[in-house]
C-alpha cells in the first residue's frame, strides 16, 4: 500500500487500526518528498519528524524556529519567534509541519510565478503553472506529498490553485480562522484555509484551525462547530444558484462544459437549480485592486530592514507594483474616489450575494475561467494576471465562503468547481462539496509523476 | 489614467521604494493599465452606498488591561540585521517625525 | 538670528497670536494599547517589554485595551465632548525607525470623542473657553537614541496608549497656554488615567502658531506647527519666540507660509523643518485589523458616572462651600489626596470650633506631608495656636483682675515676695481660657496689676 495517496481521513483511520506507524507516515512522504520536489519544487524547506501528521505549510504562515520567507527574498533568513495561531492550533491535534511550501511573494500573484525561489510546476504537466499564491501547497497535496495543506486566500489563493492541480481547497468565512501569525497580504481579505484530497478532509482540518483567538480581532469568537458528527450525503432539495455573469466571455469553452456537467450532476443529486444574478460582479476585480494594493501598502511599509529581512529593494516586481498602485491610491486627494469609492463598490458586491443567497442556499460556478496554462504567459501583463481571478475574488470582497472541488479535466488539464456559501456557512458548501466528490471519480484521478 | 514618471517617482518616495529607472519606466506603464481599467468603478453609483470597510459585522471587540510574558530579548534582537548595546541599529536619523 | 533682536517686537499691539494645541498623553494603564506587553517601560532594559505586535512582526495583530477606550473617554467627557456613536482607528502611515509597523494606528475620520471646551484662565485672570476639537486614542513610538552616527532603538515604548487632544485655535497669549497645560495635567491626575508628568514626557505638546492682525476676525492663511520639542519650558519658549519672529516678518513685509518648525535650545530660537512642499502625506485609512467602535449611551453614562469631581469643579466647591481663597483652592485641589485631606481635617476641626479658612490656610502655608501628619494633629496644633489668639489687652487685663479677685491667698503670698506664686495665676487664667493666651504676655499684666 502506497500510505501517500490515502486521504487525511483514511490516514488517521489507518493510524488508529495501527496499520502503520507515525514514523512509517512521516518516513513514507520524506522519501516522496526527495523523488518529486525536485520536479515540481513544491516546498522551499523540509522538515524530518518522527511523529505526527504531516501537513504542509505555505511559507506565508509563521512556524517558530522554522524558516519562512513567504517567497521573498526580503525574508530569506527570518526565523520566527512565534507561531502563528493555526500552527498552535495544528499541533494540539498531533499534526506536524513536513514542510514550508512554495507560493508567489507574499502571496501576491496568481501563478506560482512570483516566489523568489523558483516557481512551482503543476503535477498534471510540468509545463503549466500551478496557479497561486498558494502554490506549493497545492501542487504537494496534489502529488501526495504531504497529508494535507494550509494556504491563504486573498482573492482565490487557495481555491485557483486548488482547481488547477486537481484537489479540494476551502477558502472559509473572512474570520472564520485567526489571521495571528500569517503574513498579511490584505488584511480586511485574507483567511487561511485546508488544502486536502478530499472534502471531508477540509471539514476536518477546518474544525482544527477554526474558533475564537484572543490575537485576532476580527475572528469570530463562538468557537466553530459543525450541526452534524458526519458530513451528510444529502443535497436532496438544495437550492443551487447559477449566476450568469460566472458564465460570460473570458470564459474557456472547455471549463464551461466541464463545469456545467457538473451542475448537471448535481441535479440529477436532487438539487434545485435556479438562476440568480450578481450584477456588481463585474466591478469586483477593479474594486479589488483598489482595495487590496492599499492594505498592501501599509502592511509591507514594517519591511523597513531594521528588526528583521533586507531592505526594501529586495521586493519582488509584483509586490513593488502592488505597494505603488495602493500607495498612489490612498495619497493625498485620491482617497475619495479610489480608496472610499472601491469600499462603496465592495458594499455593492456584499448586497449581491445577499440578496442572491434569499433565493438560494449556494451559488456555483468555475473557480478559474481557463485551466492552469502555460509558464511565463502571463508574466508580463499583470492586468491579464489579475482576471485570472475573476470568479473568485468577489468571495474575499464580501467575506463568504468559497470551496473548490475536482469536477473534471479539460484537455487532461483538472478543473474545480466552486461552490459559495452564505457567510459563515461553510456546512452547506461542505456538503453540497461531499455529495458531489461521493458521486463522482474525479477525487481519484491522480497526476502520474 | 495615465501615471507619469514623475507620479511614480513621487509616490515611490512616499512608498520608500528605490526603484531603477527601468523600474519608473514599467511602473509608469503598467499602472496605468490598471488605473485605466479601475476607471469603471466610476460607471457604478455610489452615492446612497455605505463603505465596507470590515465584513465581519463584529464591534466592540476589546480585551481586558492585562499583561502577559512579553519575548526575551534575545528573541527580539534574533533577527536584527544590525544591533549593538541591546537595540537595534539603522543609520542615523536626526530629523524626528 | 537670537532673542534679543527680537525684543523690540515683545509689546507690539497690531498682532494678535492664534495658537492651537495638540497634546498627547500617554495612559498608565498596565498593558500596552494593542498588545499585552506591560506598559510600564520607562527605565527598563531596552527590548524587554516587547512582542510581535508591538515589535511590527510579520503576522501580527493588534487587539484593542479596553481600560484605555474607556480612559479615552473619560478625559473626553471632562473636557464636555460628545463620545462618538461610531468611532474607528486608521492607520497614519509614514516612515521612521522609531515605528516598527510603518504606521500609527491612530485615528483621523472617526475619533473617539468630538466639540469638548474646557475653561482656561489668561495671564490677566480672565476666563477663556478654549474649544476642544477631539479627543482621540492612538498608540506610541519606541524611543531612539543617537550615537556616533548611527540611531539606537529600543521599543519598549512602541504602542504604550495615548490620547491626543486638539484643541481649536483658541489661544490667543502663552499664559493661557501655560494654564492649559497645567489644567489638563491636573485633569489627568484626577481621573487617575495618566501620571502626567511633564519630565519623563508622560505629556508632550505640539502648538500651531501663527499671527494676525487685531481686530481681524478670520483665521490666519498659514500656520506654522512647533513640533518635536521635547520639554513644556522649551514649548512655551517656542511659542514666545514664534509669535515674535511672524511679527518682525509680517512687519517686514514678508508672507508667512505653512511650515514646521523645531526649537533650537542653544540658540534659543525655532529653525525650519520641514516646508508645506515637503510635508507628509499619512495617507490615512481604517485600520482593518481592528473592528470598528459602536459606544451606547448607556456605557457612556456608566463610564460618566465613574468620573471623580473634578479639580475646577472641586475648586469652586472649596471657594463656596468653606469660603477659601481661590489661590488657597487652587494648591488645595492639585491633587485629590490633598484635596482630601482638606475635607477630612475641615470636618474635623468643625468639632473643635476650628473652621474651614484656618485649616486651609495652614496646609497651604505649611506644607504638611499628608502621608504622615494626621488630620487631629493639625486641629490639635491649630487649638494650640489660638491660645494666643486672645490678643486684646483689655480683655487680657479683665482676665487678670478675675483672677487677682478669686484668689486673694495667693496675691497675699506674691507680695509678701514669693512671686512665683504667679505661676498658679497664670495657670488659672489658662485653665479659664483654655489655653488661648499667651503666658509670657499675661505674666507681664499680672505683674503689672499686682505691683
Amino acid at each position: 500500500m502506497d500510505i501517500t495517496k490515502l486521504t487525511l481521513t483514511q490516514t488517521l483511520e489507518a493510524l488508529k487500526r495501527k496499520d502503520f506507524s507515525e514514523k512509517e507516515l512521516n518516513e513514507a512522504y520524506i522519501k516522496k518528498i526527495a523523488i518529486i520536489n525536485p520536479k515540481i519544487n513544491s516546498f522551499l524547506e523540509i522538515k524530518k519528524n518522527s511523529r505526527g501528521i504531516p501537513a504542509a505549510i505555505k511559507d506565508a504562515i509563521l512556524t517558530k524556529g522554522i524558516k519562512t520567507t513567504a517567497g521573498s527574498k526580503i525574508l530569506s533568513n527570518f526565523i520566527p519567534p512565534y507561531n502563528a495561531t493555526v500552527i498552535n492550533k495544528l499541533l494540539e491535534q498531533g499534526v506536524s509541519v513536513i514542510g514550508k511550501t512554495n507560493c508567489d511573494e507574499f502571496t501576491m500573484g496568481s501563478s506560482g510565478e512570483n516566489s523568489a525561489f523558483g516557481t512551482t510546476r503543476n503535477p498534471w504537466n510540468l509545463n503549466k503553472v500551478p496557479g497561486g499564491s498558494s502554490s506549493g501547497s497545492a501542487a504537494a497535496v496534489a502529488a501526495d506529498l504531504c497529508a494535507f495543506a494550509l494556504g491563504t486566500d486573498t482573492g482565490g489563493s487557495i481555491r485557483q490553485p486548488a482547481s488547477l492541480c486537481g484537489m479540494v481547497g476551502l477558502k472559509p468565512s473572512y474570520g472564520r480562522v485567526s489571521r495571528y501569525g500569517t503574513i498579511a497580504m490584505a488584511s480586511s481579505f485574507d483567511q487561511i484555509g485546508p488544502m486536502t484530497k478530499s472534502v471531508a478532509d477540509a471539514r476536518l482540518v477546518l474544525d482544527w484551525i477554526s474558533g475564537g483567538d484572543e490575537y485576532d480581532s476580527n475572528c469570530r469568537k463562538e468557537k466553530f462547530t459543525f450541526q452534524s458528527q458526519v458530513l451528510e450525503a444529502k443535497i436532496k432539495g438544495l437550492k443551487i444558484g447559477l449566476p450568469k455573469e460566472y458564465f460570460g466571455a473570458g470564459l474557456d469553452k472547455g471549463v464551461e462544459r466541464v463545469v456545467k456537467e457538473a451542475i448537471k450532476k448535481l441535479e440529477e443529486l436532487g438539487a434545485e437549480i435556479i438562476e440568480v444574478s450578481l450584477p456588481n460582479s463585474e466591478y469586483a476585480v477593479a474594486a479589488y485592486y483598489i482595495l487590496v494594493p492599499s492594505e498592501i501598502s501599509s502592511n509591507y511599509a514594517r519591511f523597513d530592514g531594521i528588526r528583521y529581512g533586507g531592505t526594501r529593494d529586495n521586493f519582488g516586481e509584483e509586490v513593488k507594483r502592488r505597494i505603488m498602485l495602493g500607495t498612489y491610491s490612498l495619497s493625498s486627494g485620491y482617497y475619495d474616489d479610489y480608496y472610499a469609492k472601491a469600499a462603496r463598490v465592495r458594499t455593492l458586491v456584499k448586497q449581491d450575494f445577499e440578496k442572491a443567497f434569499e433565493k438560494v442556499d449556494v451559488i456555483v460556478g468555475p473557480v478559474s475561467p481557463t485551466t492552469a496554462w502555460n509558464l511565463g504567459d502571463k508574466v508580463d501583463n499583470p492586468l491579464k494576471m489579475y482576471l485570472s481571478d475573476i470568479y473568485t475574488i468577489s468571495a474575499n470582497l464580501a467575506g463568504i465562503p468559497g470551496l473548490s472541488v475536482p469536477c473534471g479535466f479539460s484537455e487532461g488539464l483538472p478543473v474545480g468547481l466552486q461552490i459559495l456559501g452564505k457567510q459563515w456557512d461553510e456546512e452547506t458548501i461542505l456538503r453540497a462539496g461531499f455529495v458531489y466528490e461521493q458521486a463522482t471519480e474525479w477525487h481519484k484521478e491522480k497526476p502520474s509523476l | 489614467m495615465k501615471l507619469t514618471r514623475d507620479q511614480v517617482k513621487h509616490v515611490a518616495r512616499l512608498a520608500d521604494l528605490p526603484l531603477t529607472d527601468e523600474e519608473e519606466e514599467k511602473y509608469s506603464q503598467t499602472i496605468s493599465k490598471i488605473l485605466d481599467y479601475v476607471e469603471q468603478l466610476n460607471q457604478v453609483d455610489t452615492s446612497d452606498v455605505e463603505p465596507t470597510f470590515n465584513v465581519t459585522g463584529q464591534n466592540n471587540v476589546f480585551r481586558e488591561d492585562t499583561t502577559d510574558a512579553c519575548l526575551s530579548q534575545e528573541e527580539v534582537l534574533s533577527n536584527a540585521p544590525k544591533k549593538k548595546n541591546d537595540m537595534f541599529e539603522t543609520k542615523g536619523v536626526f530629523e524626528k517625525e | 538670528m537670537t532673542s534679543l533682536s527680537l525684543g523690540g517686537y515683545m509689546s507690539n499691539q497690531k498682532y494678535e497670536p492664534v495658537i492651537g494645541l495638540e497634546m498627547h498623553v500617554e495612559l498608565n494603564t498596565k498593558s500596552k494599547m494593542f498588545c499585552r506587553c506591560s506598559a510600564d517601560y520607562f527605565g527598563r532594559e531596552p527590548n524587554t517589554h516587547t512582542c510581535p505586535i508591538c515589535l511590527g512582526l510579520p503576522g501580527a495583530l493588534p487587539y484593542i485595551n479596553k481600560v484605555a477606550i474607556e480612559d479615552c473617554i473619560k478625559i473626553g467627557l471632562a473636557l464636555n465632548c460628545t463620545v462618538s456613536e461610531k468611532s474607528l482607528f486608521e492607520r497614519k502611515n509614514y516612515f521612521y525607525p522609531d515605528l516598527p509597523k510603518g504606521y500609527q494606528i491612530s485615528q483621523y475620520r472617526w475619533p473617539l470623542c468630538v466639540n469638548g471646551w474646557i475653561e482656561v484662565d489668561d495671564g490677566d485672570g480672565n476666563k477663556r473657553k478654549i474649544r476642544i476639537n477631539r479627543v482621540h486614542q492612538e498608540e506610541d513610538t519606541g524611543k531612539l537614541t543617537h550615537s556616533g552616527g548611527v540611531t539606537l532603538i529600543d521599543f519598549n515604548r512602541s504602542g504604550v496608549p495615548l490620547v491626543e487632544i486638539v484643541t481649536e485655535p483658541d489661544f490667543h497669549d502663552v499664559d493661557t497656554v501655560r494654564n492649559y497645560a497645567k489644567k489638563l495635567q491636573r485633569l489627568f491626575r484626577y481621573l487617575g488615567v495618566s501620571n502626567a508628568d511633564m519630565e519623563r514626557g508622560d505629556m508632550r505638546l505640539e502648538a500651531n502658531v501663527s499671527v494676525r492682525p487685531v481686530g481681524q476676525k478670520e483665521l490666519p492663511g498659514y500656520r506654522v506647527e512647533l513640533k518635536n520639542i521635547n520639554s513644556f519650558r522649551f514649548m512655551v519658549a517656542a511659542i514666545e519666540y514664534e509669535i515674535k519672529r511672524q511679527i518682525k516678518e509680517l512687519e517686514e513685509g514678508w508672507t508667512l507660509k505653512q511650515e514646521t518648525r523645531g526649537w533650537d535650545e542653544d540658540k534659543k530660537s525655532t529653525y525650519l523643518q520641514r516646508s508645506k512642499e515637503e510635508a507628509h502625506d499619512y495617507r490615512y485609512f481604517p485600520e482593518p485589523d481592528l473592528p470598528e467602535i459602536r459606544m451606547k449611551s448607556d456605557e457612556i453614562g456608566k463610564i460618566r458616572k465613574s468620573l471623580p469631581e473634578l479639580s475646577w469643579d472641586k475648586q469652586n466647591r472649596f471657594i463656596e462651600e468653606y469660603g477659601v481663597k481661590k489661590s488657597d483652592a487652587e494648591i488645595l485641589t492639585e491633587l485629590t489626596e490633598l484635596a482630601e485631606f482638606f475635607e477630612v481635617t475641615v470636618e474635623h476641626g468643625k468639632k473643635h470650633g476650628v473652621d474651614a479658612k484656618a485649616v486651609a490656610n495652614y496646609i497651604v502655608n505649611k506644607k504638611p506631608n499628608i502621608s504622615v501628619v494626621l488630620p487631629t494633629q493639625i486641629i490639635e496644633e491649630l487649638k494650640g495656636k489660638k491660645v494666643g489668639v486672645i490678643e486684646n489687652m483689655g480683655e487680657l487685663g479683665e482676665l487678670a483682675d478675675e483672677v487677682i479677685s478669686e484668689n486673694p491667698a495667693m496675691v497675699g503670698v506674691y507680695k509678701k515676695g514669693k512671686v512665683t506664686v504667679i505661676q498658679v495665676l497664670i495657670g488659672a487664667i489658662m485653665r479659664k481660657t483654655g489655653g488661648k493666651v499667651n503666658p509670657n504676655k499675661i505674666r507681664e499684666i499680672l505683674k503689672e496689676k499686682l505691683r
